[in-house]
């Protein structure tokens, strides 16, 4: 143990490589790493260690496994006596108020075998209804098996003449391929009883919606993104369309998206 | 679509490191969560049932809390290395990085962490989870989070450093 090699501010390095510093924070790091070896040293390091570590790594629950389970837990229910089973799974094409109806009665746990159901309910919680509520539940709908995109293509000149005909406006399409959230379709949406444009963006193994319509208040910056449901929502308005993205992927990334979207030509 | 589900596997896996084992884990936090969930109170669902995973796996009899093999050979020097190591363990880190570029040589290495450095490195580059989440998850305060990370993350560099030396 040798003291003269340590730096007690290792860890600040890696707050900052981890996105957990705030600005100022980061700009006095910056001038300590100036003069600390240590730190540099360290900081290279922390990169190696985040390289090794690729979304390979992830163990996501085999299908078996999960069917299994779904299996077992749905027998412990019924041992359980809760043997409401005229809740069948939920269909791909349910609408929205289905989904609170459907949400309501799960909630009660009248669950039976509709496991797959009950456990959706673990990232919807009730709430009172407003203009981002809906947009989570356009994203969730979305979610379902082929019902991401009405057009599937990461070329934005493909994906922005499809709305022409469809929708009475003229959504701004970009990618972000070149920021790491490639473009990978759009369809039409329906957010507080309008049809709005949403465009289908990915970063890694997160899709990012990004619902659009003619905006009524003037142009502002992303607003800090909020929480509903277990996804993440930044709103913002710009060039006079609303846009509102929302994602399961972390809010500090959320904001990078709509940061690099709103810069982007 | 369950993510959360992914989420809860993942880490039992992670913990674990037995798929068998995992799979209690996971059916015995799911069978917590939907008995606890008229209770929640949070924002954050799957950092919640992260929580109900992680202690699910320690209450579990197959959790083996000790190292599983020992990459680095002497123990108990690891977290207290010097600088001059950390700059001379890999005199080509890019050559390093391409052999290791097998995600089954950095599976072992990982496994290989004891389980509380192990979980909060999951937690952070696999679950993307913050500090903070981490913090709550675990039971522990968030200095101890910040710490336990950046051991992991050291001894997981040294092992992958060790394993290219002959």
């Amino acid at each position: 143990m040798n003291a003269a090699s340590e730096c007690d501010k290792v860890l600040l390095v890696q707050a900052e490589l981890d996105g957990e510093l705030g600005a100022a924070e980061a700009a006095a790091l910056v001038a300590h790493r100036m003069q600390c070896p240590i730190c540099e040293a360290a900081a290279a390091e922390l990169a190696r260690a985040r390289a090794l570590i690729g979304e390979g790594l992830y163990q996501a629950m085999p299908e078996d496994a999960r069917a299994r389970m779904m299996a077992q837990i749905g027998a412990q229910q019924a041992r359980a006596g809760v043997t409401d089973s005229s809740l069948a799974a939920p269909s791909p094409a349910w609408g929205l108020a289905a989904w609170r109806r459907w949400w309501s009665s799960a909630a009660s746990f009248g669950l039976g075998g509709a496991c797959a159901a009950a456990l959706a309910l673990l990232v919807l919680l009730p709430g009172r209804p407003n203009l981002a509520d809906d947009v989570v539940a356009g994203h969730i709908r979305a979610l379902q098996p082929g019902h991401l995109e009405d057009v599937a293509s990461t070329d934005q000149h493909t994906v922005k003449p499809w709305f022409d005909g469809r929708i009475d406006f003229a959504p701004p399409v970009k990618d972000l391929a070149a920021q790491r959230f490639p473009l990978r379709g759009g369809r039409l949406d329906y957010i507080a009883g309008r049809p709005v444009a949403a465009l289908v963006y990915q970063r890694d193994k997160h899709l990012i919606d990004l619902f659009v319509w003619p905006a009524v208040e003037s142009a502002a910056q992303p607003a800090e993104p909020t929480e509903g449901h277990g996804y993440n929502v930044v709103h913002w308005t710009q060039d006079g369309m609303a846009l509102w993205a929302v994602s399961d992927l972390e809010a500090r990334q959320l904001r990078e998206f709509a940061e690099d979207w709103r810069r982007s030509p | 679509m369950l993510p959360h589900l992914d989420a809860a596997y993942n880490l039992a896996r992670w913990l674990m490191r037995d798929a068998a084992a995992a799979e209690d884990v996971v059916q015995e936090a799911i069978l917590r969560a939907l008995t606890y969930f008229s209770s929640f109170r949070g924002v954050n669902p799957r950092a919640w049932l992260l929580q109900i995973v992680r202690n699910a796996a320690y209450a579990s009899k197959s959790l083996d809390r000790g190292v599983q093999f020992a990459p680095l050979g002497e123990p108990g020097e690891a977290g207290t290395m010097a600088a001059e190591d950390l700059v001379s363990e890999a005199d080509d880190p890019e050559a390093v990085l391409i052999k290791l570029r097998g995600d089954q040589q950095v599976r072992e290495l990982i496994a290989a962490l004891p389980v509380e450095l192990r979980e909060p490195l999951i937690l952070r580059e696999l679950e993307e989870l913050s500090y903070k989440e981490i913090a709550e998850i675990s039971h522990i305060p968030i200095g101890t989070v910040m710490s336990r990370l950046f051991r992991a993350r050291r001894l997981l560099v040294q092992a992958a450093a060790a394993s290219e030396a002959p």
